[in-house]
């Protein structure tokens, strides 16, 4: 069911947005729409933004949130903003390895790892 | 939602009809169910419950396209060794063959069309019928 409730734990640091995810299945296509969009706030409200997005609680995604967060990554790629993914449970990174996406996003073990990468 | 029981000689077998995507998680559970109690480790879980999303999803979004009330049967038959899933939408089919390979350099930035991808690469085998609207999946554990 759609809630109002933010669907994101977010603080940010030293110029980055660090995002955690509430929920540990990101498979609703209502809950994906509002990441979506909540994201979407964070980039427009930043001139520069760089974005560090955690998957330490996710033990499911579907593709739909593959394509939310390839938007995310094209409107950051737009404001020439930078994005990391981080933490990622084996399980869901094959599912990055099997659509290639490993390709397109920066991921790293760890937040530190992240963190440190950022330019 | 009907269940044949665990009488069934090939397994365990249930079905269900849904008329929205919000029902899905309900609908599901006593698949997962009996995933784990057939034995079946987390992984096929993992991949039985992604290649079940993907393809309901896909027959409320682009399956049941133009249909005014849709409807989406699922059913599925757990076996000690293999787990058969189909999902049918009640609209007018597509052809499978015209999806878009999503890992090409240009489309890697497109967001959209990566579930079908998804239900071949976790399940063992994954087939349309004629019409394009029933897709049956076939998941079988792995030999040690």
């Amino acid at each position: 069911m759609a809630t109002s409730e933010s669907r994101l734990r977010v603080r940010k640091a030293d110029g980055v947005t660090q995002i955690e995810f509430v929920d540990r299945n990101i498979l609703d296509e209502a809950n994906i729409q509002q990441i979506g969009d909540e994201i979407g706030a964070l980039i427009e409200a930043d001139s520069s933004p760089k974005l560090l997005i955690s998957f330490s609680n996710v033990d499911h995604l579907s593709s739909a949130a593959l394509g939310a967060l390839i938007t995310i990554h094209n409107r950051l790629k737009g404001k020439k903003g930078q994005l990391r993914l981080a933490d990622i449970d084996p399980q869901i990174f094959e599912v990055f390895v099997i659509t290639k996406l490993n390709k397109l996003f920066e991921i790293h073990d760890t937040r530190e790892a992240a963190l440190a990468s950022f330019r | 939602m009907g269940t044949t029981g665990p009488h069934n000689p090939r397994g365990h077998s249930a079905h269900a009809t849904l008329h929205d995507l919000q029902h899905l998680h309900t609908a599901e559970q006593p698949l997962l169910s009996a995933v784990r109690a057939a034995g079946f480790p987390e992984a096929a879980v993992f991949a039985i419950r992604l290649s079940l999303e993907e393809a309901v999803t896909n027959a409320f979004r682009h399956g049941s396209r133009g249909v005014a009330n849709p409807v989406v049967r699922l059913g599925w038959t757990v076996g000690a060794d293999r787990i058969e899933l189909f999902v049918e939408d009640s609209g007018p089919g597509f052809n499978p063959g015209q999806v878009p390979d999503c890992t090409h350099p240009d489309r890697l930035e497109v967001p959209s069309g990566r579930g079908l991808m998804l239900m071949r690469a976790y399940m063992t085998s994954v087939e349309y019928n004629d019409k394009g609207n029933r897709v049956s999946m076939v998941y079988e554990r792995p030999r040690a």
